[in-house]
């Protein structure tokens, strides 16, 4: 792969003009019809769109899990064929995305020994990650003896030890309360900050959009495409409260909130 | 305190009961063909433990347990491969549903044209009728892996050796444990049946000779074994299925206080 | 997901020419599995006198279909497994609900029924031989007991599968005790006891063919038996064919059964585990 990293706002995913097509016995369903942008390294990206918008079908092109039916995704100049390197994904579904026989420090650990890190560095990226989603009192503990949340954080946390250059997130909050969404929100921006790591966040939620997002793209309904993209200008410090009763932050979710009911009402097509 | 005592008399009570009824209602018994419980009892040391336990007990439980392991490998690797092939299923399911269906002791007559009367018979016997069960559940086990825990392995690049051991096998693993027991009890009537038609040592062939030979209280004692081997074995398969499946059967326990 | 009139028509369509695959590839398979058996022997892979061509175990199956004693023998084995079968549901069904509805009885019980089901059936045979001689009533006697435990154990979880606030409620209301036996208990058991049925039946199955081969009561068991030792192997091997086709009608019939009689339940059960 070319790892080159050029400064400034070099694109680390490009993604051209795809277009995904179901298709089996003769019948075809387009999903995606023309998704064209891209992702600058460091970046946070959030991608909002009605439901049924094929957001999950594009997460799933991008992180090679489906193969494309025409463009393409590029991941630091190489294209996207399988799972690429350097990429980690985190599913909305985090009860099914941990492996229920593995304690959660197996299951952190699993992807490093595939990529034959050393034993010793294994254990520290593992606890580094533990500790940074502040799961460190629970290693020796089975996903299914946690909360909601706190399997979310297992799953934040397998991803973070990976080291990914980007980090890929479906929905990832939607199936937890509230409370414990604001932290997890917290939780994924803070690291976001620390590690330097390329961030594309799917949601459904608006707010979480903004509140996280450097930048927005909001999608058409199916067949998808691009309907905007809404550069996000908030200060670079977030908080809970402060940040959400900003103004501007009003502003982006009025003016986000109509562009997704423009896309809902597109669906009658 | 109280609740363990009524627990442990409900536990032992009715079998307590019970054997001690045989035991006097059979203790004045003159028929031949009933003897009295004290007697069988009796004759088990001296039948079984001088000798026979080595000459008989043990070459079957060898065999048991070589055509056992034998249907566990083929049905467990032929399981993940139809599991995980739609078209390999779309061609084998008829042919497989037939030879499930078939029961599996009109083998014994059918595998001794080919091998005889011998060891192999019975082993290829047992290992034959055991394959279906636990093939069968494994394919149902691979196919319900969830997409989810699918994609996760794939979008972390685990090879494809890893994704067999953690990904494929675990998942299917309660389903393959329910299809290792049937096939244990498949293989248990195979073992004494292949015997009992054609054998020189073994339980079921010794259990014979006692019948035709009308030693009723060794005939007894030998069927008591049978039916204590049985239970043994079911206890050991128990322990392991505690132990292999603890991380599904405590989810289950999760469950089902909610 | 909505999809327009046009898609939904095609997707009817689309499933007829799946449904068509999965049927070609599945006679395809068939068709190969006895080419198989066909070249095997005839290319010399196997010796013929052990394994003959399929084609001749087909004339041998033809040749005694036309015989009257063949309908005879096959009548004599659905007779002894369907008596099996029939009496170890009753006996089944009436001591679960009596044992299941009761929580004494149950719990009193418990340990004597964990340690008798391990037991082999193939154990009664000298038992059977001694009581029976070779009469069938040796053979009904080892179906009976290997199947009453699978029906035993299912309608045992059906019952206790009784939700407790409908049990509240049918006592609240002061339903009689037939009464909610009728109306609650047997309803939630039903499902459990459709797959005592099925589980039963090839189990049933497979003890009323042991019973024939081991102890010699009539049947199609004993005639592979005969015809083994007459070295009438094609024979044989058409006994042994018709023993699975019986095999996979009692499974087709049972799923068949177990669908109609479950039409009103949201969820067919899933599978239980089985043992003979």
């Amino acid at each position: 792969m070319n790892t080159t990293r050029s400064e400034g706002d070099a694109s680390l995913l490009e993604v051209q003009h795809v277009r995904k097509v179901y298709s089996s016995g003769g019948t075809e369903f387009e999903a995606i019809r023309d998704l064209d942008f891209r992702v600058s390294d460091g970046e946070f990206l959030c991608i909002v769109g009605p439901s049924g918008a094929g957001k999950t079908t594009l997460l799933r092109c991008i992180g090679g899990l489906l193969d494309v039916t025409s463009g393409s995704v590029s991941l630091a100049g190489a294209r996207v064929t399988s799972p690429p390197e350097g990429m980690a994904i985190v599913f909305q579904e985090y009860g099914r995305s941990l492996f229920p026989w593995l304690t959660v420090r197996q299951n952190v650990e699993l992807p490093l020994r595939e990529k034959k890190v050393p034993a010793t560095r294994r254990a520290e990226l593992v606890s580094d990650a533990l500790e940074a989603v502040g799961l460190a009192h629970v290693p020796d503990s089975y996903p299914w003896q946690l909360s909601g949340g706190m399997q979310q954080r297992v799953a934040i946390a397998r991803a973070v030890a990976y080291q990914p250059r980007i980090l890929l997130m479906d929905e990832p909050f939607a199936a937890v309360d509230a409370q414990t969404r604001a932290e997890l929100e917290d939780l994924v921006f803070s690291l976001w900050k620390s590690l330097q790591v390329t961030v594309v966040f799917v949601t459904h939620d608006i707010d979480e959009a903004i509140y996280l997002g450097q930048r927005v793209l909001v999608l058409s309904n199916s067949p998808t495409s691009v309907l905007e993209d809404v550069p996000i200008p908030l200060p670079k410090a977030r908080d809970q409260l402060r940040t959400r009763s900003l103004p501007e932050f009003n502003e982006l979710r009025q003016k986000i909130h109509r562009l997704v009911q423009t896309a809902k009402r597109t669906m009658i097509t | 305190m109280n609740t363990l005592l009524r627990r442990v008399l409900f536990a032992v009570g009715l079998p307590v009961i019970l054997v001690t009824l045989w035991w006097f209602v059979s203790a004045g018994s003159t028929s031949f063909f009933w003897p009295p419980l004290r007697a069988i009892v009796e004759t088990f040391p001296e039948t079984w433990l001088s000798g026979r336990l080595l000459s008989d007990v043990v070459p079957s439980l060898v065999r048991l347990f070589i055509g056992y392991g034998v249907a566990l490998a083929i049905g467990i690797v032929a399981g993940v491969a139809l599991g995980l092939s739609r078209t390999l299923r779309d061609y084998a399911e008829p042919t497989l549903e037939f030879l499930r269906a078939m029961p599996p002791p009109v083998l014994v007559p059918v595998i001794m044209l080919f091998a005889g009367i011998g060891d192999e018979m019975k082993v290829a016997v047992i290992a034959l009728g055991c394959i279906w069960p636990v093939l069968l559940n494994t394919v149902e086990g691979v196919r319900a892996i969830d997409e989810v825990l699918a994609d996760t392995a794939r979008s972390y690049r685990l090879s494809v050796p890893t994704r067999l051991m953690t990904l494929v096998l675990r998942s299917a693993s309660p389903q393959i444990v329910t299809g290792a027991r049937q096939s244990l009890s498949v293989g248990i009537i195979l073992m004494v049946i292949s015997e009992m038609f054609a054998a020189s040592n073994g339980l079921g062939f010794a259990i014979v000779q006692f019948q035709r030979g009308f030693e009723m209280p060794e005939m007894w004692s030998g069927v008591l074994l049978l039916g204590l081997i049985g239970v043994i074995l079911s206890v050991i398969f128990r322990a392991f299925e505690a132990w292999v499946l603890r991380w599904y059967l405590s989810i289950q326990r999760i469950e089902q206080r909610v | 997901m909505t999809l327009p009139l046009a898609q939904r028509g095609s997707t009817r369509l689309r499933a007829g020419s799946a449904r068509r695959r999965v049927a070609i590839r599945g006679l395809t398979g068939t068709l190969l599995f006895v080419l198989i058996l066909e070249a095997v022997p005839r290319l010399g892979l196997v010796n013929p006198a052990y394994l003959p061509p399929f084609s001749e175990i087909m004339v041998a199956l033809g040749a005694q279909a036309a015989t009257p004693a063949f309908w005879t023998l096959l009548g004599q084995t659905v007779f002894g497994w369907f008596t099996g079968l029939i009496i170890a549901l009753v006996a089944g069904i009436a001591l679960g609900m009596f044992i299941g509805s009761l929580k004494w009885v149950r719990e009193a019980t418990h340990s004597t029924i964990e340690f008798l089901r391990p037991i082999p059936s193939v154990a009664l045979i000298p038992l059977a031989v001694i009581l029976f001689g070779t009469d069938m009533r040796s053979t009904l006697l080892l179906v009976v007991y290997a199947t009453f435990w699978q029906v035993l154990i299912q309608v045992l979880s059906g019952v206790q599968d009784v939700d407790p606030i409908a049990r509240e409620t049918a006592r609240s209301y002061r339903f009689r005790p037939l009464t909610q036996l009728r109306s609650l208990v047997w309803p939630t058991a039903l499902p459990y006891v459709m797959t005592g049925v099925r589980l039963g039946a090839s189990v049933a199955l497979i003890l009323e063919i042991t019973g024939e081969l081991v102890i010699g009561s009539p049947g199609i068991g004993k005639q592979i038996v005969l015809s083994q030792t007459a070295g009438q192997v094609a024979t044989m091997y058409a006994f042994v064919i018709v023993a699975g086709m019986l095999g996979v009608a009692v499974n087709l019939g049972t799923r068949l059964l177990e669908r109609r009689v479950l039409r009103w339940h949201t969820s067919i059960r899933r599978d239980q585990e089985g043992s003979p």
